[in-house]
């Protein structure tokens, strides 16, 4: 019973809420001028600004861990010219050549060869970007990205290798054998979400433990281990089953970008004008207003996980037919998508194409840490650093206002929805 | 103590919710303060309490300005009140939610449970709140849970004590007893800040009366004022309060209700064996205190909840164990109790809010897609035809007033062809001027020939609207009455006194 | 509005319930007792039995000829009890005889939900005494009980302190999904400050790095109203990045300079110490279990009786009610949140500093989300987390316990790994149902 009054109504404005009082005040409706947009926080400012906060950070730890730096700092009193100039070398080294081998490397052989990888690291995370982005919608966390990408590559990499079918057919049943893998993991606790209440956060945690161990265990069996059987890794997937290079065979980049961006078109579409994504906005939103106008809770929670799971079924596809990992089956072939996939889906601020911004976004930064390393010996975890500050900043646009002493605007919202363990 | 507010104005945003507002609460003297829902009463509470923070204005308590960083400031000035929703903590005893805050504690900052108890007994003992200091708060009704937060006030030597619409949920005998506990304290030299809409009781205890409306103080009124005077006052204009509808036409029985038992969980009983009937062209009110199970009853009709035994009918075809989705499609409309809750989702549109139960039927959608087209044209419709006041149908649901939410779940639900009508607490948080629109629609629906039950906690409400009322009491409809009968016969019933014990009473 | 009222639960009898609302004054409450749904019943009846036969057929049958010898003394006891035999086939036909007949019980007339709890307790103490037996029926080492709860006890410590920097937020109301990554600074902190300080410095570092992610979780979550769940997942990333980042930077190529930390060598208390069995076992640990011990009665006994106790369940259940007494809600919760923090970060120095020493990439490798699970299998009780990271500890022990041994027949490492995960989702599916958690955990508090 909370029979919140109007008097209880106009809430202190820092919630995010919209609030009566906007709605009495009424009629002044003024259109945002350019300039408006950029002093306020709409989103795209927000995001703008957290990449800076979170690069001027990761300048920081560049600086702290580069010894030409710490050299120089030895001896900064006599010299404190030598430290900075030192300082800025290591970050705008770091930097360029995270964007080198990210975007476009003048000296590498390939031109185009930097935006091959980073669509190829892109690609998954979209995918389990937007699985996550969708399970976000409807009230569930997905965390189980990882256990529904190992299993779909399991299965389709098993098809791959195993079978024996025409081109053609070959791919498509090993693409629908991913997408069953993934969409049947996800569906288990969709089930037990539906029907015993139980938390997905923690089914989903343990079943991607017990999908590592599952795989782990596959790569032990002969009919499954690449011969001669002294390496934790499968036979390798057919020919007839791998996907296709898009930009000639010296590029990595492969038919499933285009599944990427299918899948992308499709979340959208459900989205906004799907009936089964109105019922999954609904029940995301508030599921006792959802039960109460008919929808049935459970029968949503286990279709939206078997499309989430679907989802990450197709990232799964494009990791192990795709070029990412050789077409074969490791223990990690889901390449610590995962977790980053949540990072990815925050990011995108629960929309189909904003996830698909974020998932380049951040395939850009992976594929960069490569030439990070070989060119300034950085190391590459700082782009995870990156990734997570960006999302810190992101999801905390009151603290990205307070920096900036940004005005606050109605577009503003919280990226997702605060709800607790009971939610 | 003497309490004075002095231009207390409080913003949110653009919206003023005090508009200068002055106010004198002499010592030993009850103070009535009375407003329609959203007038801004709570508001002022809370600045007073220091839950809010006043934009402008002054708090003096004997003729020292006061300055409240926190309900802790204002209760050591000697504040102490009593919510409209109670603030206990549920899971911990009525003893530690006395202390909580300002608790006895022996060395090392260990609870004194035993000087808690003894400080609620004693306390229970002097002021007529017997209470027992052991049971767990959240297994207590809530008329009883109301003297804990009584307690609570007085163990902090409260000297002015802030009651926010305590009535709303007693009865009226429960009532008469907080009047007589009221007056002993007024007694005892405390003030009373009473804070209420219901114009019997402000003048059956107040000794004056401030009326507020819009944030505003619009008048100072004695206790012997008319009710129509009063209301005038407080409405800003003459008030039609009663409902003007014809006599009842029944037809044919749309709603069977035989038998039916709820139970819950940890195995109360909810339900207890209630039957029922309810014409087409009728209106069946079922009054009573919250919590006496009628939530439970209007959810297992609409089969939100299963129940345990017993069977519904509606239109002679058995609907026990068939789904919400299908009870709505076969012509039921539910208007939920708690329509922020249950009614409505506040962050989807109110064009999206108004085909929540039929978006997946023509013409708004299919099984595959929806038609945004038909949603915005229906939309706009609806707002038009049920005066939805709202600069979009695009607008978020949360950016409502109370009243216009309430309009918009009334327009999904009877903007269909119905055979039965559900309405849980039609005006709760609504303002006089869409309550009587609310009021005209529901016996609009019920002159179409749809049977109506509904159910409220206000007995003016039901008076007013019912053409048969059941009284439902710990589960169970333990009397029918005409809604001719009078307030005491209905309060008798509501606490649970049935029409035998009431004969034997007398 | 609650959507599993009277769900298909059959009621058994009826009884009149009564509270005492005040002296002379009684509520009656009319009350049933209801049992659990027949197929429920049946369900659960059947499982039970399913499993007593598994015990009583399969493990029986597949058992060696020899007698199974159990050792009771862990490593260095100070004195020992002697080895003791059980004849293999009985023991295991008698557990599964008992399992199946638990089951016939529930099948038949179905227990209470309290007693289903001492049930499914059974059941499992049951299987695991037919199971050892089983696995130690080839005859060619006995079966290492002692040192097999020894290594329970090792490898839960930092799951108990990770579940108890769980109560610490999540009774105050604020979720913390971050103690993994709490860990992983408090054990990176830990070798660190262990190795170019001593290891005391080293413990007191990680205490201080995981109070400042707790305060970092704190301020997103109390301050910037971040999402509690998406908040602890990305620190999880964050501390994974920089830690990884750190140790790449710092500790891989620095020969040994900053990453061989001196470990905690057991105190063997007197006395306590010197119990057979128990005190091997319990009283001859490191600092940090002795930390570990204190930390748990505190919290337990605090929680309930003190001052700080009752506010701080008052704030995770019901934040608005406190703040109307004057308590000061985000004040108790940045210092429980941070408290927290510190705790997980000594969870993570006991896998360092407390253990191997060296610090490595993901050492923690989501022993913070098994701490998370405990709490949540525990009901966000500190005894209920005990209790659950007490079995995932010695799930793992286990595990590596039979691996060392010779059984019946050959289990595969990864499928036995998997185990105490299923067990997970059945428990938090099955016996524990819909745990609530506090009332008001993961809500960031606006006052008004």
């Amino acid at each position: 019973m909370t029979d919140e009054g109007p008097e209880q109504q106009p809430a202190p404005p820092e919630r995010g809420d919209v609030l009566v009082a906007e709605q009495e005040a009424g009629g002044q409706k003024t259109r945002d001028t350019i300039g408006d947009i950029l002093r306020s926080d709409h989103p795209a400012v927000v995001t703008v600004l957290a990449v800076i906060c979170a690069m001027i950070v990761g300048a920081i730890l560049i600086i702290a861990s580069d010894s030409a730096t710490r050299e120089a700092a030895g001896y900064f009193t006599a010299a404190p010219m030598d430290t900075i100039s030192a300082a800025w070398d290591a970050v705008k080294d770091a930097y360029i050549a995270l964007f080198q081998g990210a975007i476009y490397n003048p000296n590498a052989p390939q031109a185009l060869s930097p935006i091959s990888e980073t669509l190829v690291y892109a690609t998954p995370l979209i995918l389990a970007g937007l699985s996550v982005t969708l399970a976000f919608r409807a009230g569930l966390f997905n965390i189980g990205a990882q256990g529904q990408i190992l299993m779909s590559a399991a299965l389709a990499g098993y098809i791959g290798f195993a079978w024996h079918l025409p081109a053609g057919i070959h791919i498509i049943v090993a693409i629908v054998g991913g997408i069953v893998g993934g969409a049947i993991w996800a569906a288990v606790a969709g089930l037990l979400k539906a029907k015993t209440g139980a938390h997905e956060v923690i089914t989903t945690i343990m079943l991607n433990y017990i999908a590592v161990f599952f795989v782990n265990w596959l790569l032990t069996e002969r009919w499954f281990q690449a011969p001669p059987y002294n390496q934790a890794q499968s036979r390798t997937v057919a020919g007839n089953a791998q996907f296709w290079h898009l930009m000639g065979s010296d590029l990595r980049v492969n038919f499933s970008f285009i599944l990427a961006i299918a899948a992308t078109v499709f979340v959208w579409w459900l989205l906004k004008y799907g009936t089964f994504g109105f019922r999954v906005r609904a029940v995301g939103a508030n599921q006792d207003a959802a039960r109460t106008a008919g929808m049935s809770v459970a029968s949503t929670y286990i279709g939206v996980m078997i499309v989430v799971g679907a989802l990450c079924g197709l990232a799964g596809v494009s990791q192990i037919l795709g070029t990412a990992n050789n077409y074969q089956v490791t223990a990690s072939v889901d390449g610590g998508v995962g977790f980053t996939a949540i990072t990815v889906a925050l990011l995108g601020r629960g929309t189909a194409w904003g996830t698909f911004a974020a998932g380049l976004l951040f395939g850009a930064l992976s594929a960069g840490s490569g030439q990070l390393q070989v060119a300034t010996q950085t190391p590459p975890d700082l782009v995870q650093v990156l990734q997570a500050l960006v999302v810190i900043f992101i999801a905390a646009p009151g603290l990205i206002r307070l920096i900036f002493r940004l005005r606050r605007s109605k577009s503003a919202g919280s990226a997702v929805l605060a709800k607790g363990w009971n939610g | 103590m003497k309490l004075e507010l002095r231009g207390i104005t409080k913003q949110f945003g653009s919206f003023t919710a005090n508009d200068h507002i002055d106010l004198v609460v002499e010592p030993g003297q009850i103070h009535a303060l009375l407003g329609e829902n959203g007038a801004g009463k709570s508001t002022l509470m809370n600045v007073l309490y220091g839950l809010y923070e006043p934009t402008a204005g002054e708090i003096i308590v004997d003729g020292e300005p006061q300055k409240f960083d926190g309900p802790g400031d204002a209760m050591r000035a000697g504040i102490g009140m009593v919510h409209q929703h109670f603030m206990l903590v549920p899971v911990l005893t009525v003893a530690e939610n006395v202390m909580l805050g300002d608790e006895y504690t022996k060395s090392a900052g260990m609870l004194d449970q035993r000087k808690a108890r003894e400080v609620v007994r004693r306390l229970s003992k002097d002021y007529h709140l017997e209470v027992n200091p052991d049971v767990l708060v959240e297994d207590l009704p809530v008329g009883i849970q109301q003297r804990v937060e009584i307690l609570k006030a007085l163990a902090r030597h409260a000297k002015v004590l802030i009651l926010d619409e305590p009535t709303a949920v007693l009865t009226p005998q429960e009532t008469d007893h907080l009047m007589d506990v009221m007056r002993s304290l007024k007694a005892d030299g405390t003030s009373i800040v009473f804070i209420s809409h219901k114009l019997r009781e402000v003048r059956a205890i107040a000794d004056t009366i401030t009326v507020i409306r819009r944030g505003k103080v619009v008048g100072q009124a004695d206790p012997s004022a008319t009710p129509a005077e009063l209301a005038a006052l407080m409405v800003g204009r003459p008030v039609q309060l009663q409902v003007d509808k014809a006599p009842a036409d029944p037809g044919d029985v749309m709603l069977g209700i035989e038998g039916l038992h709820v139970i819950s969980p940890t195995g109360q009983v909810l339900v207890d064996d209630v039957s029922l009937q309810v014409r087409a062209g009728e209106i069946y009110a079922v009054a009573g205190v919250q919590g006496n199970g009628q939530s439970e009853l209007t959810e297992a009709v609409v089969g939100l909840v299963e129940p345990t035994s017993g069977t519904i009918s509606l239109d002679g075809r058995d609907i026990t164990d068939t789904s919400t989705d299908e009870i709505l499609g076969r012509g039921v409309g539910y208007v939920p109790e708690d329509r922020m809750h249950d009614g409505l989702i506040g962050s989807f549109s109110i064009a999206e809010n108004l085909v929540l139960d039929t978006y997946d039927e023509a013409p708004f959608g299919n099984a595959v897609s929806l038609n945004l087209q038909e949603i915005t044209k229906n939309a706009t419709e609806r707002v038009e035809e049920f005066d939805v006041r709202t600069q979009s149908a695009e607008a978020a649901a949360s950016t409502l007033s109370g009243g216009n939410q309430q309009k918009v779940v009334l327009a999904r639900e009877m903007s269909r062809p119905l055979k039965l009508l559900v309405i849980s607490q039609p005006t709760r948080g609504v303002d006089v001027g869409s309550q009587e629109f609310v009021h005209k629609r529901i016996v609009a629906e019920r002159d179409r020939g749809t049977a109506v039950l509904l159910v409220s906690t206000e007995l003016d409400e039901v008076i007013g609207l019912a053409d048969r009322v059941g009284v439902m009491y710990a589960g169970k409809i333990i009397g029918e009455l005409p809604p001719t009968a009078s307030a005491e016969e209905f309060g008798l019933l509501m606490a649970g006194q049935t029409a035998t014990d009431a004969k034997e009473a007398s | 509005m609650s959507p599993e009222l009277g769900k298909s639960d059959a009621i058994v009898e009826s009884s009149v319930d009564t509270v005492e609302v005040s002296p002379g004054e009684v509520v009656t409450q009319h009350l049933v007792e209801v049992r659990m749904s027949t197929r429920r019943r049946i369900g659960i009846g059947v499982a039970i039995i399913v499993i007593g036969l598994i015990v009583a057929l399969a493990l029986a049958a597949s058992a060696g000829s020899h007698s199974t010898r159990f050792d009771l003394n862990g490593a260095n006891p100070g004195v020992s009890v002697p080895k003791f035999s059980l004849p293999g086939v009985t023991v295991i036909v008698i557990c599964g005889v008992l399992i199946v007949l638990l089951g016939i019980a529930q099948l038949a007339r179905g227990f209470g939900k309290r007693t289903m709890r001492w049930v499914g307790i059974g059941v499992a103490v049951l299987f695991l005494l037919g199971f050892l037996t089983w696995a130690g029926t080839e005859g060619k080492q006995p079966i290492q009980v002692g040192s097999l709860l020894q290594q329970t006890l090792f490898l839960a410590t930092p799951l108990i302190l990770g579940a108890m920097a769980g109560v610490m937020c999540e009774k105050t109301g604020v979720i913390n999904v971050a103690i993994e990554g709490q860990m992983l600074f408090g054990a990176f902190a830990g070798a660190l400050f262990g190795t170019i300080a001593s290891n005391w410095v080293g413990l007191l570092a990680a205490v201080v790095i995981g109070a400042l992610v707790g305060a970092l979780l704190a301020v997103f979550a109390i301050k910037f109203m971040v999402n509690q769940v998406i908040l602890g997942v990305v620190i999880n990333a964050f501390a994974l990045g920089l830690t990884g980042y750190l140790f790449d930077a710092i500790m891989a190529n620095n020969g040994g300079g900053t990453n061989q930390p001196s470990v905690f060598n057991p105190i063997k208390i007197p006395v306590l110490g010197d119990i057979p069995v128990v005190g091997s076992l319990l009283f001859d640990q490191t600092i940090i279990t002795y930390l570990m011990y204190v930390i748990v009665i505190v919290i337990d006994v605090m929680l309930v009786r003190s001052r700080w106790g009752l506010r701080t369940r008052a704030v995770g259940e019901h934040p608005k009610a406190a703040d109307t007494v004057g308590i000061n809600v985000l004040r108790l919760r940045y210092q429980n949140v941070i408290i927290g923090g510190g705790i997980a970060g000594l969870a993570g120095a006991a896998l360092t500093i407390g253990s191997v020493g060296q610090f490595n990439k993901n050492m923690t490798s989501g022993q913070g989300f098994i701490a998370l699970a405990a709490l949540i299998f525990g009901r966000w009780t500190p005894r209920g987390a005990l209790g659950a990271a007490l079995f995932f500890g010695f799930a793992s022990a286990l595990q590596t316990a039979l691996s060392l041994l010779a059984t019946p027949v050959n289990i595969d490492s990864n499928l036995l790994q998997m185990l105490p995960y299923l067990a997970t989702i059945f428990a938090v599916a099955g016996l524990v149902g819909r745990v609530r958690a506090p009332a008001a955990d993961g809500e960031p508090y606006v006052k008004g």
